[in-house]
């Protein structure tokens, strides 16, 4: 689909009869740059110009306090932990859709797709819910001494529920596309479901598989709304970055949270770096594998 | 016989691809499977390279029953219709893939890889990658990569199809003569009548699931038993009702016969070879094939085609003419047989 759009700018561009008048195109323009400036980079660098408003010093030792430390910490681990799982889950997920036919699989479909349609604090509460003191399953964790709620066990599953889609969503487009055909060609020259795998399906879908799992981290990473319902606030023990900028925003610590914000935004920046590569080579093996297709 | 199916049966939801088919095939053959798209013909294929799993019968390949043998297997080389190559590897390592995998040394490899790149004429496109090639090189490519691990069955679907209409018939030539010159055996899908006899020493004919007939291209030609397959092969007009025609007057009426137009004359007085078998027509129209002209012509209810030589005067719309019907292929439920025209008395030779 991004492929495609991107294809149709650029038939405008070559298409006269689809252009506008110049002063139509400006004006076009300058409404988005404008909207562009005052909700995006108004506020971005709003962040750098509050973070920096003490002085450097101040900068560095809201970072090296030893809450945000472990904020940032717990932030990595439950990436390190959310992201790889849903990597997995996204590979098998898009694997089953477009190289199986079953029953029930427009069911899955539909339900990969369910955390998006869920808000966030929902799906916090769901696991409130479920493993809470108050809970389904939370008394018999608590006697296990294995409490998942106001805990880090809590945090982490609340993540991988949030991030769950992205990469599975960016797979199954580009391997629907891609079909079956290499790895039937693959089988018939005796290669193993492995191998298949490993020499045939992955290097096909790499680019769509990196662009899904920098997204998935991004979101890990910067979760609010399902975090915040399981985590309880406790400091240095289950707070991420972006609960500890709330504690800190809400003890009008501004210089303080600012700066730890500003480490989320310059999360958002490697992101979207990596993610115009991998998107720009993501897009041309799409259409590469299209125009094979369409032969 | 190297390839034998019985009985075998696959069913897409209502849709019968196979129904009940049974066929062998000698060790050596090239077979053409032809028929219409839709007909049954790569779900066949799909079949015996195991791709696709029959509902029932069996599959014997060099006297072993297949059914349950994988695919990766089954030593079965498959060329499919859009090449599928591994469109991340070279030239050179999708044709090593096969060998790879089955972990062949290193020198090896390399030593059949060059050898099949020598065959195929891919020297010098070793390190492109299959969208840097043209249509017929992919193809060269896809070959190559079958015959790579050294299959003793080869399996094509659709070859052609992909290719531009000037380079197909280049390839088709050099197909054949290659899969003679490695001696395998081979079974080509296509739905191209003109390709199956140029290339195959024995057709079959599938429509609906089902082979409708099999044999040598020159055999169906000539003897078409259903007439479907006189439909499919060669150029024919169906006629309705033949026994108002000259010659044909014994067909049982209510029978269906088709008729070719090398076996129809037209001419003017004195160009047919025997006018006593003649009748009268009119030409409803005429059109230029390159080598000859198709002539159109009404004969009562009839209209039936002949080619005519560029030597003899041209015919033009609502000319009478003189109609030789020499034989007709008449078919009464399912049973066919040919007719010759009964006024004809005695042998003769006779050209458009």
């Amino acid at each position: 689909m991004r492929a495609t759009s991107t294809s149709q700018v650029k038939t405008a561009r070559h298409n006269p009869a689809l252009s506008e008048s110049p002063v139509v195109k400006w004006i076009l323009i300058s409404i988005a740059l404008l909207f562009i400036i005052v909700v995006l980079i108004l506020p971005l660098i709003t962040v750098f110009q509050q973070a920096f408003r003490k002085g450097f010093d101040v900068y560095v030792a809201a970072i090296t306090e030893p809450n945000a430390l472990a904020a940032i910490r717990l932030t990595i681990i439950t990436a390190l932990i959310a992201v790889p799982l849903n990597t997995i889950f996204g590979i098998a997920a898009a694997w089953a859709i477009t190289k199986f036919k079953f029953r029930g699989k427009q069911v899955l479909v539909s339900l990969i797709d369910l955390p998006f349609a869920i808000s966030p604090v929902i799906a916090g509460l769901i696991f409130v819910l479920l493993f809470g003191a108050q809970g389904f399953l939370g008394p018999w964790l608590i006697e296990h001494n294995m409490p998942i709620i106001f805990a880090v066990p809590g945090v982490v599953i609340a993540t991988i529920f949030v991030t769950f889609p992205f990469v599975a969503r960016e797979l199954i487009p580009i391997m629907q596309a891609q079909g079956n055909s290499e790895e039937e060609a693959a089988v018939c020259l005796g290669a193993s479901g492995w191998t298949i795998f490993r020499k045939v399906t992955l290097p096909n879908i790499k680019w769509g598989l990196l662009y899904g799992i920098i997204l998935c981290n991004a979101r890990a990473m910067g979760e609010f709304g399902a975090v915040s319902v399981v985590s309880g606030h406790i400091r240095g023990e289950t707070n991420t970055i972006p609960l500890h900028v709330e504690i800190l925003y809400n003890e009008y610590q501004f210089a303080a949270a600012f700066a730890v914000a500003s480490l989320l935004v310059l999360l958002a920046f490697v992101t979207l770096i990596v993610k115009s590569i991998a998107e720009r080579k993501h897009e041309l093996s799409l259409r590469e594998s299209l125009t094979d297709g369409g032969e | 016989m190297y390839v034998e199916v019985k009985q075998l049966v696959k069913k897409f939801g209502n849709h019968v691809a196979s129904d009940h088919v049974s066929f062998g095939i000698e060790k050596g053959k090239l077979v053409g499977f032809l028929g219409p798209s839709g007909g049954g013909k790569t779900t066949i294929l799909r079949m015996l390279a195991g791709l696709d799993h029959p509902d029932s019968g069996e599959i014997y390949i060099n006297g072993q029953l297949v059914n349950d043998v994988p695919p990766q297997k089954r030593g079965i080389g498959f060329v499919f219709q859009n090449y599928a190559l591994f469109r991340h590897m070279t030239v050179y390592d999708n044709i090593a893939f096969g060998l790879v995998v089955q972990k062949r040394k290193k020198p090896e490899i390399e030593r059949r890889v060059s050898e099949l790149i020598e065959l195929t004429g891919l020297k010098g496109l070793e390190k492109r990658y299959p969208n840097q090639l043209s249509g017929g090189q992919r193809q060269r490519v896809a070959f190559a990569r079958a015959l790579a691990p050294e299959p003793h069955l080869l399996l094509l679907d659709e070859p052609f199809a992909a290719i531009d209409a000037k380079v197909r018939k280049e390839l088709r030539a050099w197909l054949r003569s290659t899969i003679e010159r490695i001696g395998i055996t081979t079974i080509f899908v296509t739905h191209d009548q003109e390709e199956a006899v140029e290339v195959a020493d024995e057709i079959m004919i599938i429509n609906r699931g089902r082979i409708e007939q099999k044999g040598s291209p020159y055999e169906i030609y000539k003897n078409p038993q259903t007439p479907f397959v006189a439909g499919f092969i060669g150029e024919s007009t169906l006629l309705e009702d033949p026994s108002s025609l000259y010659g044909f007057e014994d067909v049982i009426p209510g029978t269906k016969a088709i008729v070719r137009p090398e076996y129809v004359e037209v001419g003017l007085k004195g160009e047919v070879s025997i006018p006593s078998a003649a009748q009268l027509g009119t030409v409803e129209s005429v059109f230029f094939r390159g080598d000859s002209w198709q002539v159109n012509v009404r004969i009562g209810d009839h209209v039936v085609s002949a080619y005519r030589s560029l030597e003899k005067k041209p015919l033009k719309a609502n000319d009478e003419v003189l109609v030789l019907i020499h034989r007709l292929y008449i078919f009464n439920h399912e049973q066919s047989c040919i007719m010759e025209n009964s006024r004809r008395k005695e042998l003769f030779s006779y050209s458009i």
